[in-house]
């Protein structure tokens, strides 16, 4: 069975079908890219399988069970983490917080063991700060976790959100332009982070990129969304030389 | 070595949050020891004495305040309204046992968890239907529930007699009552409550206050509320519950300020819903005092509050320039915090602290 199976999924804004009719299987560990021009959909697909809008036809199956309709919060408890195309990290807490505020889910002490400072609290706040570093350290922010997140660079604070989501524990691991505003040999460091993610933590990875190099370089298949509608499916060196693909988003 | 340093950073930001925390419980009990000192060597003039308590009460509200302008990130603008919320139920059960054998002091200790329970449920009930609102609506609402409350307060009657409790918002004598005690007269409020209140309760129930908060900031459930703060698009999307924890740290709040209400009812022998005691100037004040003091910090805004409640009483022959005061004080805050250029001078004092300390660090 898919790891992600989206059957006909549709959303409609007033008169405008925003995204009609989108469907794609993804295989669990896969690296797979979402790439069209801009305004095709491609973040919007991210919101409805995020929860953040609600489809109005189709339906989403995360490994096997449908998630249509769930909001945020319990899309992301049933296994979906996702970053963002502008950067929305927990900007005035540290990156040590950032990470451990995405563990919140698994690691299970009330509000008033916090403020009595139980055993449980201290013993639970200890792995929570192990497992946290351990992330980091996945990323090599491991230097870093004393700085307040809005203080990292650019490129890091990508990083950082990608920790974040990994805390969370998800099946599949939604990137939405990890790639945007870094120089090459950033991109070329980054495409080297979402490989070791996906083998260290065996993840299942779906990504929207506008940088071909990286698109080519580390997706095992593509989905060329234009106009709301999917315009190609398949292996990435097939979609890439499709001369309707090329016509529609790559030019000659 | 890379392990080492990680570890090493860790157990600092830890320390320094411990260290701060210390500090501040430090400065309130130094701070009550000097009182004390004073107190019993009789040099306090009985202006000061009389500011004593409600030194700690604007202290609490502070750090109810904060807790929900600087750490959840909404404004509530009637903050005053849960301290009358707490002052009018605390002192309606102390009336009640008045004259029951119940020891004072568990009476009064019940009248804390009462006044604080009272006001908790109205927060928690507030809550609900704005806090699942974006923006402004939690100020807009809570600035109408604090002027709501008061003239509600200030227009009921309440009476107890053998047929059980009554209630009108006409008079007293329609309230039927075949005997038995009018409690909460109207206008009149509350008269006759015992003057329990001391400076000591005051400063417990402060400590208690940041316990709580600073406790709360440095747990799982702070760091939801203030993970909700920063983003809550990013929190919603890592599997946070934004209105749960939005609601938690309102309804926190407001007990605390329910507690600080029934001090400020046990410190008047007679207790009324008057604008000058819970209206929306008194909401200001407080917010005041969390923006003076740093929003967001616990320990800024205590001192902010015991600095401005203290300095128009000190400056007494001033009074009439109280509120002009209030608006140079707090535009020179703004510049201090603000302003490129005294950034500037701030960080160059700080950067002289630490290199102090570093030096120091490194002889030892």
């Amino acid at each position: 069975m898919a790891m992600l199976d989206i059957e006909a999924l549709g959303i409609s804004f007033g008169g405008l079908k925003a995204v009609d009719n989108f469907h794609v299987q993804i295989e669990k560990n896969e690296l797979y890219g979402l790439i069209g021009p801009n305004g095709a959909g491609k973040t919007t697909v991210f919101n409805l399988l995020t929860g953040v809008y609600k489809p109005t036809s189709g339906q989403i199956l995360l490994d096997g069970d449908n998630i249509t309709g769930l909001s945020c919060e319990e899309i992301n408890k049933k296994g979906i983490a996702r970053t963002f195309q502008n950067i929305r990290l927990f900007h005035n807490m540290s990156v040590l917080d950032n990470v451990k505020a995405g563990l919140h889910n698994h690691y299970l002490y009330s509000t008033l063991d916090g403020i009595l400072r139980t055993p449980k609290y201290r013993k639970l706040e200890k792995e929570m700060d192990a497992k946290a570093l351990e992330i980091l350290k996945v990323f090599d922010l491991q230097d870093f976790v004393d700085y307040k997140a809005s203080n990292l660079p650019y490129g890091q604070q990508r990083k950082l959100e990608i920790a974040r989501a990994l805390a969370t524990e998800p099946k599949l691991l939604l990137l939405d332009e990890p790639a945007a505003g870094m120089n090459p040999s950033e991109t070329e460091e980054l495409m080297r982070t979402i490989r070791l993610v996906r083998d260290e933590f065996d993840m299942t990875i779906l990504l929207i990129e506008h940088d071909m190099k990286l698109v080519s370089g580390i997706c095992d298949r593509l989905t060329v969304l234009n106009f709301g509608q999917v315009l190609k499916q398949g292996k990435t060196a097939d979609v890439l030389h499709d001369p309707e693909v090329i016509k529609a988003y790559l030019g000659d | 070595m890379k392990m080492k340093t990680t570890s090493m950073s860790m157990s600092t930001a830890k320390a320094k949050t411990f260290r701060s925390n210390m500090i501040t419980y430090a400065m309130v009990i130094l701070a009550y020891i000097i009182v004390e000192i004073f107190l019993n060597a009789g040099q306090v003039s009985s202006l000061i004495k009389g500011l004593l308590v409600p030194l700690t009460i604007y202290s609490i509200m502070a750090v109810s305040l904060n807790l929900v302008v600087g750490i959840s990130g909404e404004l509530s603008l009637g903050h005053a309204g849960f301290m009358c919320v707490g002052a009018f139920a605390s002192a309606t059960w102390t009336m009640l046992m008045k004259s029951s054998a119940m020891p004072p002091l568990l009476r009064f200790i019940i009248a804390i968890v009462i006044g604080a329970a009272a006001a908790a449920v109205f927060g928690f009930l507030i809550g609900i239907p704005v806090l699942r609102l974006k923006g402004d609506y939690l100020a807009i609402v809570t600035l109408a529930f604090g002027e709501i409350i008061k003239n509600i307060i200030n227009a009921l009657y309440f009476g107890i007699d053998d047929h059980g409790a009554h209630f009108s918002l006409k008079d007293s004598l329609s309230l039927g009552m075949d005997g038995g005690t009018v409690i909460i007269k109207g206008a009149q409020g509350i008269t006759g409550t015992p003057k329990q209140a001391t400076f000591t309760i005051g400063v417990i129930l402060l400590l208690i206050a940041l316990f709580v908060v600073l406790n709360l900031i440095n747990s799982r459930t702070g760091r939801a509320i203030m993970a909700i703060r920063d983003n809550r698009i990013a929190a919603e999307s890592i599997g946070l519950n934004v209105t749960r924890y939005k609601l938690m740290a309102f309804t926190i709040s407001a007990a605390i300020a329910g507690a600080a209400g029934v001090l400020y009812a046990h410190n008047l022998s007679s207790l009324q819903a008057l604008p000058k005691n819970f209206g929306y100037n008194q909401s200001i004040m407080i917010l005041v005092f969390v923006v003076m003091g740093g929003i967001g910090n616990i320990r800024g805004s205590v001192i902010a509050a015991v600095i401005l409640t203290l300095l128009p009483e000190v400056l007494r022959g001033l009074n009439d320039y109280r509120m002009l005061m209030y608006a140079i004080v707090l535009i020179l805050m703004m510049l201090f915090t603000s302003a490129p250029s005294l950034i500037a001078l701030r960080q160059q004092i700080m950067a002289r602290f630490s290199k102090k300390n570093d030096e120091g660090k490194e002889t030892t």
